[in-house]
């Protein structure tokens, strides 16, 4: 019996009055221990799928399982790892991760509690931010919260959209490497989303590609041998490496090729800041939430 | 225009300096005549606008009241600092009655649609009424509380007069909290009031803020209307009974502290809202 499961699922969007097929006939079968990636465009529905594993979203038809028993809701084994952070903007590094951990450990004494949301923030180098608010810290030392945060509260299951997708390559490429050294210490199951087949190849047992949108449905999955532990600046050069990667663009842009017609869809770029609240309206009463991305349309020729 | 030193204290003096020049200038001045033993024979004010007293005049009858700002001398013959006081006390209670029942309905029109569909239409109706218009209703539904009904149906009319403001931004505030804030507490399974004090409330803090703040200008806008109406002492109630006595010096004086006030609520309300922006 698989561990995580997704069967014949799929989902649609009505938002408008006008419905969106996003996902259609997703089938997957991940082991318990398992370390997966799904690559695939923009808009494509990566979120959309993800979060039936973390209980966000349920698919319109299909099931999804864990151990068998259906998937209803969300619920703290299966660690979310947002792809905009979501930290909580009035709380410091180490409130965000005690809001977690008070939760769902409240039977600890506090000192158990403190030492380990403490050594959870040492985990991940952030020890001089601990009493640093959101807003102080930049792109990469907020995802190290989000992760911090999210492996405090011990999920069977972490799943990750896009977790590094809003920072600079140096960065990422660095919080990719750490976050395989804190995989490895435990190898449990991961579901990665991501844009990028390198971040795929790099961490993964195994790539799935998701085909682009409208109806995306997941390609086959290329298994991933290359050896343990891997370092990012030796892969580059690897010739499996080369391979696997040229194997999963390839994939990516013949199925992107495929549909010969011109769509219109809108894709959500990653809002990966808090709403701005330091603009003022000048009418009371009609500000709106004024957020620095939003969800935009683009019309592309596939 | 460029900036210089001290631009942020000189430009406004001048501004002052201006609107000074033009009061005195439409002001009237007293232009007594006598004759040669100095015996007074008539006594009459020129200028544009006659009755405005000018600024000269207007120091000197309120003098009293601003160097002994503390001082009793009567019910309505008070220092203004206590008459300012005296005010600041029910739009105190007046704006905590506000405040307790407008946050309320704010996160419900901002949590479900279902109440708003069925409450927003009168809110709108009733926002735009006037203080004038309610403190009469106030004084009928108080009908019975004797000596009180004139307090009590002040306060009545500052707190349905100044909620508005924390009702739409608290409800703004709460539509706008952003879902992934939801989705931390969904994820982590928070019970619903776990939800609503540790991730709803504090999310929607900068605009109840902001909300809190533009009642409590409001209040104080009312309760200026609610003495005068009510003649309960305070700076408002001190404003129409110097009108009624004809000492207009003390008009100018009362608007001058009423303003004042005014602004330093403002302030202060400013600097705690900052506190709260989390951006
Ligand atoms: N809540 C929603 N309502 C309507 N449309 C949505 C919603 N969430 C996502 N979509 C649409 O579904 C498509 C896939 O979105 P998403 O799963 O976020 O893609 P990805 O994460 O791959 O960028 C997009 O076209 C997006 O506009
Ligand atoms: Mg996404």
């Amino acid at each position: 019996m698989s561990f995580l499961r997704i069967e014949n699922a799929s989902k649609a969007y009505t938002s408008g009055g006008q419905r969106t097929e996003v996902l259609d006939n997703i089938q997957l079968d991940i082991a318990e221990g398992e370390f997966v990636a799904i690559v695939g465009f923009s808009g494509a529905g990566k979120s959309t799928l993800i979060n039936f594993f973390s209980g966000l979203v349920s698919p319109d038809s299909g099931s999804v399982t864990l151990e068998g028993k259906p998937i209803e809701g969300p619920g703290p084994d299966r660690g979310l790892i947002f792809q905009n952070y979501s930290l909580l903007p009035w709380l410091t590094v180490y409130e965000n991760i005690a809001l977690a951990v008070d939760h769902l450990f409240p039977d600890w004494p506090a000192t158990k509690r403190r030492e380990h949301i403490e050594r959870h923030i040492a985990m991940v180098k952030l020890t001089r931010a601990r009493d640093k608010k959101p807003h102080e810290l930049s792109g990469g030392m907020r995802q190290r919260v989000s992760i911090a945060r999210t492996l405090a509260t011990s999920p069977r299951i972490l799943l990750m959209d896009e977790p590094f997708g809003a920072l600079d390559a140096l960065t990422r490429g660095e919080l990719q490497q750490e976050t395989l050294q804190i995989w490895e210490q435990d190898k449990r199951t991961v579901v990665l989303i991501t844009n990028d087949p390198d971040e795929a190849i790099l961490m993964a047992d195994r790539v799935i590609p998701l085909t682009p949108g409208p109806r995306a449905t997941l390609g086959p999955a290329i298994p991933i041998t290359l050896p343990r532990p891997r370092i990012r600046a030796e892969l580059s050069t690897n010739p499996e490496f080369k391979r696997l990667r040229a194997q999963v663009i390839d994939y990516l842009l013949e199925a992107a090729g495929s549909q010969k017609t011109t769509i219109t869809r809108s894709l959500v770029l990653p809002d990966i800041e808090p709403e701005d609240l330091t603009r003022k309206s000048i009418f009371i009463g009609r500000r709106r939430p004024v957020r620095r991305s939003e969800i935009k349309t683009e019309t592309v020729e596939t | 225009m460029k900036s210089f030193r001290f631009d942020w204290l000189v430009l406004p003096l001048i501004g002052l300096l201006i609107v000074l020049a033009g009061w005195q200038m439409i002001a009237g001045k007293k232009i007594v005549s006598t004759d040669e033993e100095g015996n007074i024979i008539s006594e009459e004010r020129v200028g544009l606008v006659p009755a405005l007293p000018d600024i000269r005049d207007t120091w000197e009858a309120s003098r009293p009241y601003i160097v002994e700002p503390m001082a009793k001398r009567g019910e309505l013959d008070q220092g203004m600092l206590r008459f300012t006081f005296m005010s600041l006390g029910l739009v105190a209670v007046g704006y905590a009655i506000a405040l307790a029942i407008g946050v309320p309905i704010g996160f419900f029109l901002g949590l479900s649609p279902v109440f708003t569909k069925m409450f927003d239409p009168i809110i709108q109706v009733l926002r735009p009424v006037s203080p004038l218009a309610w403190l009469p209703l106030g004084y009928i539904i108080f009908m019975e509380a004797g000596r009180d009904t004139g307090t009590l149906a002040a306060l009545f009319t500052i707190a349905v007069c100044s909620m508005w403001p924390t009702v739409l931004n608290t409800a703004v505030g709460v539509r706008a909290v952003p879902q992934d804030y939801l989705n931390v507490g969904r994820v982590l399974k928070l019970s619903r009031t776990k939800m609503l004090f540790k991730i709803l409330i504090p999310a929607t803090l900068p605009y109840m803020f902001t909300g809190f703040r533009l009642s409590l200008g409001i209040a104080w806008l009312v309760i200026v209307a609610a003495e005068m109406l009510t003649g309960r002492p305070g700076v408002g109630g001190f404003l129409w009974q110097e009108y009624n006595s004809l000492i207009y010096e003390h008009i100018i004086l009362s608007i001058i502290t009423i303003g004042l006030v005014g602004f330093i609520l403002d302030r202060l309300m400013s600097v705690v809202e900052k506190r709260f922006k989390t951006a």
